[in-house]
């Protein structure tokens, strides 16, 4: 393994981990305050219990991502000195924004982790929502420091130095909007389908448990209502690389001809080679039209891209497949939900529904690893988009494998302990019935 | 003059200041809980999880604070300092995380005495291998072999001998010993009991010693190990009587343990950190990295450290209420209650 390799693959490694800890430590704290609020406004126990129950996970999930996001923030010097070098005063700012975000999000999660007793009902409650901003702006700070790396602004080179750096304009990127909108969006969606799906599980043995009843409206609702606001965000996003990255479009679409009227392909096995993609179901035109609104618009193809300067197309072109796949299922399960519960106005428990539920659990962070993929996989073989190459960017440290095995290892082991705790935790979960 | 690389500095040096004081005596608590024994072992540990864990994740965001600020202002800086000291780093990260993850792990996993006890010991572990290496790499900054080429602005390293020599790991062991002093200091406030006072009071004594050694073996080392800081610590006008001050606020912070004046000491001590880490900085002023790495020469450029300062002000505004908020919940009613207690025993002590 090559040492640019082994700090790609430490990278990859560490964000995929942290990416999980890091959505549900955003999405997790809406569902505990609105099962809070509804417990304010109810005074039903059963939402305090909940609210309660889902700290204790929240609480777990919350360490290992602030541990996590720790070595990320250091990896990037450790990793890509020459990145930051060059990039760290550019995108200064959001990171900057994001640490006081992250103060907000780690100062109440304390006092809402260890305030029950000590702290008034309403702060508590506030405190809650002050741990949903924090983690929510920390999260879309982030995005926007990756953004950036898509479609780099604010700043000229002159003489190959880096001058008129403009913070603010490279904040606002080109990309910054509509990456932190779909990630955001992202987050919520997937944490609500997660734990929708675990309490759907129980509901199939203990149909009547009213814990599990309360959780999965919320955290169905939850997940419906973000999974309708996708596609929208898709969209935004489509259009956006169409316009300023169209290889990474074209890598996605494993679309190598540039063309007027290009399709829109379903699966398909992309031959880097002989240049060819072979097997797909091509939809006439609807690629042009899903990215400039146009059926007859022109689609940039791979072959125009000299070779040195393409992604792997395959890699990138199978990981938007599934996350595609995965947002079709997640948006099918929560408008399906919607029109169970509108025509029999109640909480749809079908046995068959709470069974596609289940299934539903993992699809989301399942589309966010893949759709990161699709964003870091694409940019290659840059890492600042046509300014400067991965390959660049790399420490002269050598033998990069070892802490690449060691952070791996170490990694498997907290997945394999925060599993077992986890399931721990949700095994025992209270049972309440109602007693009329 | 006060340029703005100097107030992002400054604001730097303020910020790892909190993190010894704050984030510094959390994994204090984890030495601590290594050297749990007696059969108060399983009270000292209690006291120290119930101490630190709704603060330690507020705390640990100090260091966030640092690394951003060091490489938004000081980029070239940020970057010799990863390449040279890859290995210290990373041995500190899985530090970080063996600490942080165990600490969670042990307060959510069955409450039994054997997996208690496994965490522990990797909390423990983690809590003295991050300090550790936080010292030697602030040593090995401060020791002048970090060379970097201006024009390239790149780094000649071997990985290993910038770090890997006696002055770094003293630096190491005094942070460590501070930590331990901070959390040990601390503690003897957190308790009501006081046979559990008078553990912590002893460790406070033993730790406060070993500050003085630690502190006596740097200065000796950093006459081969860190001529600049040498230099400024022992030629500078300020030093000599910036020392004497140190050193006299060390000694009545053991005079006051000693008599069991324990606010005070709690008072004292963490002036003593204080001004250990001002020192450091104002002697390694105006090198970031010695020998070739100034504040001025490594520094972003205004447009950049400008707004920033604004943030940072902005933010500070933010944070002072929320920190406020979190310290006077879980740290100051506890005392209203330790006064109370304090009277009674008071009474008894004329009573009897």
């Amino acid at each position: 393994m090559s040492d640019l390799l082994a700090a790609r693959a430490q990278m990859a490694m560490s964000l995929a981990f942290h990416i999980i800890f890091a959505v549900v430590g955003i999405a997790m704290p809406l569902l505990m305050v609105i099962a809070e609020g509804l417990w304010l406004k109810t005074r039903e126990e059963v939402y305090l219990t909940l609210a309660k129950q889902w700290a204790k996970g929240t609480a777990i999930m919350f360490a290992v991502g602030a541990v996590s996001g720790t070595v990320l923030s250091f990896e990037l010097g450790l990793l890509w000195p020459n990145f930051m070098a060059y990039a760290g005063p550019i995108i200064g700012m959001p990171f900057s924004l994001e640490g006081f975000a992250f103060f907000l999000e780690a100062i109440f999660l304390g006092l809402y982790l260890y305030g029950w007793d000590r702290i008034p009902k309403y702060a508590h409650w506030f405190a809650g929502m002050m741990v949903l901003l924090g983690g929510t702006f920390s999260g879309i700070f982030v995005v926007t420091a990756n953004a950036w790396m898509n479609t780099p602004t604010g700043f000229s080179i002159v003489n190959g130095e880096v001058t008129n750096v403009d913070p603010i304009a490279a904040m606002l990127n080109p990309s910054s909007f509509s990456q932190a909108l779909h990630m955001t969006i992202a987050a919520f969606l997937s944490v609500g389908f997660a734990v929708a799906g675990i309490h759907a599980y129980f509901l199939r043995r203990d149909p009547n448990n009213v814990f599990h009843r309360r959780a999965f409206a919320i955290a169905l609702s939850v997940g419906a209502v973000f999974a309708l606001l996708q596609p929208i965000s898709g969209d935004i996003s489509a259009k956006r690389l169409a316009k300023h990255q169209p290889i990474k479009l074209a890598a996605m679409e494993a679309q190598w001809e540039t063309e007027r009227g290009a399709p829109l392909r379903i699966g398909g096995i992309p031959d880097e080679d002989a240049e060819v993609t072979r097997y797909a179901i091509e939809i006439p035109k609807a690629l042009s039209f899903l990215a400039h609104s146009d059926f007859n618009a022109e689609i940039m193809g791979l072959k125009d891209v000299p070779r040195e300067n393409r992604p792997p197309v395959a890699i990138v072109h199978y990981a938007f497949q599934i996350m595609v796949a995965c947002g079709i299922v997640l948006i099918t399960a929560g408008v399906l939900g919607g029109w169970l519960a509108w025509r029999h106005k109640r909480l749809p428990t079908e046995r068959w529904y709470l069974r596609f539920i289940t299934f539903c659990a993992p699809l989301g962070f399942i589309a966010i690893e893949a759709g990161w993929t699709v964003t870091e996989v694409g940019r290659q073989p840059w890492v600042i988009y046509n300014y400067m190459r991965t390959a660049d960017a790399v420490t002269p440290m050598p033998n990069l494998v070892i802490p690449f095995v060691s952070f791996t290892i170490l990694y498997i082991f907290l997945s394999i302990v925060v599993v077992v705790l986890l399931r721990r935790q949700i095994f025992q979960s209270p049972r309440l019935y109602d007693t009329n | 003059m006060l340029t703005l690389e100097l107030c992002v500095a400054g604001v730097m040096l303020i910020s790892l200041i909190i993190y010894m004081l704050t984030g510094g005596a959390d994994f204090g608590g984890g030495i601590w809980d290594l050297f749990a024994i007696g059969r108060r072992a399983k009270a000292q540990r209690d006291l120290i999880t119930q101490a630190i864990a709704p603060i330690w994740e507020a705390n640990h965001v100090w260091l966030i604070v640092i690394i951003v600020l060091l490489f938004v202002a000081f980029p070239v800086g940020f970057a010799a300092i990863s390449t040279a000291l890859h290995i210290p780093l990373t041995l500190m990260l899985i530090g970080i995380v063996l600490r942080g993850s165990a600490f969670v792990f042990r307060t959510y996993d069955v409450q039994s005495d054997t997996t208690h006890r496994r965490w522990s010991r990797v909390f423990a572990i983690g809590s003295v291998i991050t300090p550790v290496m936080l010292g030697i790499t602030l040593g090995a900054v401060a020791s002048g072999t970090i060379h970097v080429d201006m024009e390239s602005r790149q780094v000649t390293t071997d990985f290993i001998s910038a770090w890997f020599a006696p002055f770094p790991f003293a630096i190491g062991f005094f942070t460590l010993t501070l930590c331990a002093l901070l959390a040990a200091v601390y503690l003897t406030l957190e308790t009501d009991d006081p046979e559990l006072q008078e553990d912590f009071r002893r460790r406070a004594l033993i730790a406060a010693v070993s500050v003085g050694a630690m502190a006596g073996l740097s200065f000796i080392l950093s006459a081969e190990g860190a001529p600049t800081i040498r230099r400024g610590l022992a030629s500078a006008s300020w030093s000599i009587p910036f020392q004497l001050l140190t050193g006299a606020v060390a000694l009545w912070a053991i005079w006051t343990l000693w008599n069991r004046q324990f606010r005070l000491a709690r008072i004292l001590v963490p002036i003593q950190v204080t001004l250990i880490v001002f020192g450091w900085g104002l002697a390694q002023y105006p090198y970031l990295v010695t020998p070739n790495l100034t504040f001025s020469n490594t520094a972003a450029p205004d447009a950049v450290l400008r707004p920033m300062l604004i943030v940072l002000g902005v933010g500070g505004v933010l944070l002072i209420p929320a920190f406020w908020y979190l310290y006077a919940v879980f740290k100051g009613a506890s005392r209203k209650t330790r006064e109370t207690v304090a009277q009674v025993d008071t009474y008894e002590d004329n009573s009897a």
